[in-house]
């Protein structure tokens, strides 16, 4: 299995772009991972989740993600980074789905279903994860 | 390295007087390098001429890069003569499938009952490869791929020799969902393989008005084509893949339309003609003939 660097100012691989492309066109949160594991973008819609745009933050190393939106069990205690679905999707290289819980910049606590799932190439090198997060109701004030 | 035009018309030949002038034959560019190795980007119809003109050298090694495998880039192949000169080595280049080698894609156009020809019956040794998306040297040149936005499998090339380069994106739609003149270099298509060229070879199918009606065909127009050369930093900009329903007087047109669109490198943007070449080295980059 082979990976597709892309951080930085260095040229996105196309299957980036065109998930990129489709996000930006979505009223859906979604976060892009590329193959080193950094966030290299996320929408509007996921902009409303973190409580910042995307323009103001930038990449975000994967190590740091955790400080811009805190993610929990629906019980409240902390999920480890590799038990998300982005995690499992970067680290096992396969789909996954999970009921969590997301907050952002403003304090508050979402209940969300998350997607996530790797971007392969025609080669099935690795070129990203993407993770797709449905809101299901605010529950309530800051943490 | 020296490019010339073999065919340069987009989708399908379009032989007739509306378009003697700039050409027929569909896509195909021969790039000889300093060291005298051959390479064949794409093998549109436009590659029966250059066959033809190779006919009395003793070249036993080329390369065909193919940028994907629609007709237009690929019906020239059956009838590209030193395939079938027993003892030459053809490396044929092409985007990479989950689902098929590239000898099976093209084995599909070369049999019965679309060609009387089976692969499997070429003389010449034929040897397959995915399009190196790290760069591989060729003679004295380095040639790297890109898979670009457009159908299917597609891919762009960049051919760097002694401080020159040389991008071809002939069918390529970067604009796709985005506006080009905003997006941060590295989120457009193909622009690794355009940038700071000194010749670059693009997609300029459609006037504005034309792509409305053909977003997601997988081609630009002039407004796209304009802004994607600008913000690669290109020295030279090749309009490339006419459409096969324009006629000279309309690609003129949409040449002086290019223009205006950048002020101040007019002489920069010129339209792909057959029979043209480019010369690049260390003097720069020279065009005969001049288009008008």
């Amino acid at each position: 299995m082979t990976t597709v660097a892309s951080t930085g100012s260095a040229p996105k691989s196309l299957p980036l772009i065109l998930a990129r492309e489709l996000a930006s066109n979505l009223a859906t949160p979604i976060f892009l991972i590329d193959a080193t594991g950094t966030l290299v973008f996320y929408n509007d819609a996921a902009a409303l989740l973190i409580g910042k745009p995307f323009a103001e933050l930038g990449e975000i190393p994967a190590l740091e993600f955790g400080a811009v939106l805190e993610m929990s069990e629906p019980d409240g205690s902390p999920v480890r980074r590799r038990d998300t679905p982005a995690g499992i999707a970067f680290s096992h290289r396969r789909p996954a789905h999970r009921t969590l819980v997301a907050t952002g910049y403003d304090g508050v606590r979402r209940v969300v279903e998350v997607t996530a799932f790797p971007l392969f190439g025609a080669a099935e090198e690795l070129h990203g994860v993407v993770n797709v997060f449905w809101e299901q109701a605010a529950t309530g004030g800051g943490v | 390295m020296r490019a010339r035009v073999g065919g340069c018309r987009g989708s399908l030949a379009a032989p007739g007087a509306d378009t003697v002038r700039y050409g027929g034959n569909t896509s195909c560019v021969e790039v000889r390098l300093d060291s005298e190795h051959t390479l064949v980007l794409d093998a549109g119809t436009g590659m029966r001429s250059l066959g033809v003109a190779m006919q009395s050298e003793s070249a036993h090694e080329l390369h065909v890069f193919l940028t994907h495998l629609h007709l237009d880039h690929l019906q020239g192949l059956g009838f590209f003569r030193p395939l079938f000169r027993a003892g030459t080595d053809v490396h044929l280049w092409g985007p990479a499938s989950p689902v098929q080698s590239l000898a099976d894609r093209i084995a599909i156009y070369l049999s019965p009952p679309l060609f009387p020809v089976r692969l499997g019956d070429i003389p010449a040794r034929l040897t397959f490869h995915d399009a190196p998306e790290e760069a591989v040297t060729i003679g004295s040149a380095t040639v790297r791929a890109a898979k670009v936005t457009h159908q299917g499998p597609t891919v762009g090339y960049r051919i760097e020799e002694g401080g020159t380069t040389l991008a071809y994106l002939p069918d390529h739609e970067p604009s796709l969902g985005v506006e080009l003149s905003e997006e941060p270099s590295a989120w457009i298509s193909g622009h690794g393989v355009a940038d700071e060229a000194d010749v670059l070879f693009h997609d300029a199918q459609y006037r504005d008005d034309e792509y409305l009606h053909h977003v997601g065909w997988g081609h630009s127009c002039i407004d796209h084509v304009i802004a994607f050369a600008r913000k690669a930093r290109v020295r030279t900009l090749v309009l490339f893949h006419h459409d096969p329903y324009h006629t000279d007087e309309q690609l003129e047109e949409l040449l002086t339309d290019a223009r205006r669109r950048w002020p101040g490198a007019e002489e920069q943007v010129c339209l792909a003609q057959e029979g043209m070449t480019i010369e690049l080295d260390c003097d720069g980059v020279r065009r005969s003939p001049t288009p008008g």
